[in-house]
């Protein structure tokens, strides 16, 4: 069975990224939306944690969000894939649920 | 594919009740089926057909009562949740004893069983929230 966690919240508002990623099987993608795109940094202080998690998830990030935060695309993580809406409607139809981490 | 859609936060409190409506307009872009749109705790506010907001601002209730009229949407207010904040329609009104309703057009009062029912009807339940 595979799983798209979807997380909303920052990881410096919340812990649910870091429940997220505790509890997320390999193979098993993320994605950020909302708050969550605040982890997609690159110098963050939840950079490591996120390369970590890229190593064993796919992530995504929804675009319209980053740009909502003035996030530029050149401060994101390497590997990190951005989708639109229809790219994240999409990706809920190519697993077979969807976990969001309110 | 059919989805059916949780939003549990008011409007204009995050973003949970623009998300849903952006994700819900993609998928019904995309060919897919809305088999219902279930709000539920606060999420019950996005209902009103009082909201006035500024006029440079989105008016959440009412894109969702457009939407819904477009697409023949069944957009439900849990009953309990509904009660407990206010949210009243004509007949929930009349039995409370109460002068006013405030359900905006496109939008129905049911049960929780329909959250149930939405859930096994729906190939993806999506959950938008706090």
């Amino acid at each position: 069975m595979s799983v798209l966690h979807i997380v909303n919240k920052s990881p410096f508002d919340r812990n649910s990224l870091d429940s997220c990623l505790r509890l997320a099987r390999p193979g098993s993608a993320i994605l950020l939306i909302e708050d969550g795109i605040y982890a997609v940094r690159d110098n963050s202080a939840a950079a490591d944690r996120m390369r970590q998690a890229l190593e064993n998830h796919p992530v995504y990030a929804l675009q319209p969000d980053l740009q909502a935060r003035g996030v530029g695309e050149e401060n994101m993580l390497d590997g990190i894939t951005l989708v639109d809406y229809d790219g994240f409607v999409k990706l809920t139809t190519e697993y077979d649920k969807l976990q969001s981490w309110l | 594919m059919k989805f059916s859609i949780l939003i549990n936060e008011g409007p204009y409190t995050h973003q949970a009740s623009d998300s849903a409506y952006h994700f819900t307009e993609a998928a019904l872009r995309a060919g897919h089926e809305i088999v219902r749109v279930f709000f539920y705790h606060d999420g019950v506010y996005n209902g009103t057909r009082l909201s006035v907001p500024p006029q440079d601002d989105r008016n959440v209730s009412e894109r969702w009562s457009a939407l819904g009229q477009e697409h023949s949407l069944e957009l439900i207010l849990c009953v309990a949740a509904a009660q407990r904040r206010g949210m009243l329609d004509e007949d929930e009104a009349r039995r409370a004893g109460k002068d006013s309703n405030n359900i905006a057009p496109g939008f129905e009062i049911s049960g929780l069983g329909q959250l149930v029912d939405a859930g096994i009807q729906a190939d993806r339940l999506i959950v938008f929230g706090d």
